[in-house]
């Protein structure tokens, strides 16, 4: 035995190293027929991994301090060696960790990779992506701009409209009357610490959950039922090296867009980094016109569509909590698009398009117009999962394939 | 089924498209105070940073502060040696009542206390500001400035109106009027009329401001040409690279059979 090899058997002696490689890379075999839509679970990785490592460059020179949190930013900016660079990744990361997984999202929806028995891996999908929404919420007060001073003064006003105890809650939450520097501090503490250990935890049970019932693909077929002789789907390939080298491919085109943005256009338009955003917190001056950045804003629209605070607050959360429940509202056997009905296709178009525009007016200054859209859409948006209920009962879908479309 | 398929996808597809597009809308800002926004394009040499530096520091910095840049940032992003920097741009002092040394913040030696009493509020600081309210309308603004007695300091502003900011460069530009016409659909507008001459003939006061928006616009955003060089770079090398990764895949998909 060779050097290398003997000290893999010592190793292997004490933990399962090959022993994981095998189960979860050299040995798992993932369904030949990925498309387009299965790069956004890797890229989600990368963008976590970019995330954590521009973060902790961040922290070592940021100030989690009312006085000294905006003119730090601007110090990493200006000051620190590839602070720009540093910084710029970072904001643009947020953005791009929200497109990686709607259309992550969206695969999962389509694919009906949601079904059994893969609902526990979206449930934790799910979690994941609350969990997300909590750390970018929070890591945009960071800078301590106007935007994020008065979008964390809305979106925590809005625990007020619960009954009895809104109050007491949002009190809680700041930790002082307005947002301040003690919530500046536990957002701090909460960003850099609490939620990215959640997250960690959370993409690790979804990986887990997995490689426990395999992937799901486009024709959304089971390749487990065609086995050949050694016991290997025949639909099968191992993750690596196919996997890996095709996502290698994924990864540059998404770095090509990425970097593209953090060059060229940080900003994205006001979209990615708000122009308010560069003027320091003011709790005495109100801006005109307070949108949060755009990954929340088809809720925020709902929330807006509302004529009443409480039923807003309600219809946000709702309009997230009723994705929990996916696998058990849609009824039909068929998982793939591919194979299932016009109707089904009409609604998710709908469903799609309702989202898109509520995104768009949230972004918007309320407007009567805007208001009556934004309705119709959150109709349309819950309508989905009613009309899905329905549909999925004895919906007419077309014959499954007996191997996968390659 | 398969059309369906090929819409979603190039839907995404076109959706980042128009994302990259919004690159070129990176400049556009939404308009402050009503009026309407001149385009303006700002100048990065080293001469006109150094003309627009040389406004900022003898007519803003007396109030305005810009303390989150470094002179000597300014001087090496500007082509000028600290000495040239220390010797004709740098007139605050620190708190000992020293000329401030070449590695110090652009700080305007006004106090907040004594600014919030002047001018009814603190001047801002203009590091920024070109990022919050954009080139085109710092450009505007300082262009529309008129004699206004019922204002404090005799100044009022189109594009900000009722602005605590007297017009500073009013012996350069000389005073405007603010006379309300009705145009041809009958619809009231502000046209600013000269009514006393400056120092500097209305080319001259544009292209000053022109330097001090670009040099403001500088103070923004100063790593924007490091920023643009390097990122080609980066480009060209992730599409070499990516080239290279095409590749690698189809030399390793090229075993994997096809379904038929």
């Amino acid at each position: 035995m060779s050097k290398a090899a003997n000290l893999l058997s010592w190793i292997d002696e004490r933990i399962p190293l090959s022993n994981t490689w095998d189960k979860h890379v050299g040995k798992y075999y993932a369904p030949k027929n990925f498309n387009f839509w299965y790069y956004f679970g890797s890229l989600a990785l990368l963008v976590l991994v970019l995330q954590i490592v521009t973060g902790i460059f961040l922290t070592m020179n940021y100030k989690a301090d009312g006085e000294l949190a905006f003119k730090s930013v601007e110090y990493i900016m200006r000051d620190v060696n590839w602070g720009w660079l540093i910084r710029y990744m970072h904001s643009t990361g947020a953005s791009m960790f929200f497109v990686v997984v709607y259309l992550h999202m969206m695969r999962g929806i389509m694919y009906g990779s949601y079904k059994k028995p893969r609902e526990l891996l979206w449930i934790f999908g799910m979690l994941i992506y609350l969990v997300l929404m909590a750390e970018a919420f929070m890591g945009y007060l960071l800078p301590w701009g106007q935007m994020s001073f008065w979008g964390a003064q809305v979106i925590i006003s809005l625990f007020g409209a619960i009954p009895f105890v809104g109050d007491a809650i949002t009190l809680w939450l700041r930790g002082d009357f307005v947002v301040a520097d003690s919530t500046l501090n536990r957002f701090f503490a909460l960003h850099v610490i609490a939620m990215p250990l959640v997250l960690i935890g959370l993409v690790f049970v979804h990986i887990v959950a997995l490689h426990e019932v395999g992937s799901n693909n486009p024709d959304g077929i089971d390749i487990k039922k065609t086995k050949g002789a050694d016991g290997i789907p025949l639909d099968g390939i191992p993750f690596h090296p196919y996997y890996t080298v095709k996502d290698l491919v994924g990864v540059v085109v998404f770095f090509i867009v990425f970097f593209a943005i953090v060059f060229f256009a940080p900003e994205m338009g006001g979209y990615f980094l708000e122009h308010a955003n560069y003027i320091p917190a003011d709790p005495l001056k109100t801006p005109e016109h307070i949108a949060p950045v755009w990954y929340f804003t088809p809720f925020y629209a709902i929330l807006r569509a509302m004529p009443d605070k409480l039923m807003g607050v309600i219809a946000m959360f709702s309009a997230i909590a009723v994705l929990f429940f996916l696998p058990w509202i849609d009824r039909s056997p068929v998982r793939s698009i591919r194979y299932r009905s016009v109707a089904y296709k009409a609604i998710l178009i709908a469903f799609v398009v309702s989202f898109i525009i509520l995104g768009y007016y949230g972004m918007q200054p309320v407007t009567p117009a805007g208001t009556w859209i934004s309705r119709l859409c959150s109709l349309i948006y819950f309508g989905f999962f009613v009309a899905l209920w329905f549909i999925s009962k004895d919906e007419s879908t077309k014959p499954l394939p007996e191997r996968v479309t390659y | 089924m398969k059309l369906f398929r090929k819409l979603l996808t190039s839907s995404v597809l076109v959706t980042s498209l128009v994302a990259a597009t919004v690159v070129s809308i990176n400049g556009a800002m939404a308009a402050g105070g009503g009026a309407e926004l001149e385009h303006f394009t700002p100048v990065r040499t080293d001469k006109a940073l150094q003309r627009g530096a040389k406004v900022f520091v003898n007519y803003c910095m007396g109030c305005h502060t810009a303390d989150y840049h470094r002179y000597s940032h300014f001087a090496r992003d500007a082509g000028l040696s600290d000495e040239a920097v220390v010797n004709n741009l740098i007139f605050t002092t620190d708190s000992e009542g020293e000329t401030n040394k070449i590695g110090s913040l652009m700080a305007s030696n006004m106090s907040k206390e004594y600014g919030k009493e002047a001018f009814g509020a603190v001047p801002p600081n203009l590091a920024l500001t070109a990022r919050s309210r954009g080139v085109d309308w710092l450009y505007t603004y300082m262009k529309s400035f008129y004699l206004d007695e019922s204002r404090p300091l005799g100044a009022n502003n189109v594009v900000y109106p009722n602005v605590g900011m007297p017009h500073v460069l009013a012996d350069l530009q000389g005073w405007q009027q603010l006379e309300h016409k009705t145009d041809d659909e009958g619809h009231e507008i502000n046209v600013l009329r000269p009514l006393t001459a400056g120092t500097l003939s209305p080319e001259e006061y544009d292209d000053t401001i022109t330097d001090l928006v670009s040099f403001l616009d500088y103070l923004g955003d100063p790593n924007r040409e490091a920023r643009h060089s390097l990122g080609i770079k980066v480009m060209l090398f992730l599409f070499l690279f990516l080239i290279v990764a095409i590749m690698l895949k189809k030399e390793y998909w090229k075993d994997i059979p096809h379904n038929h």
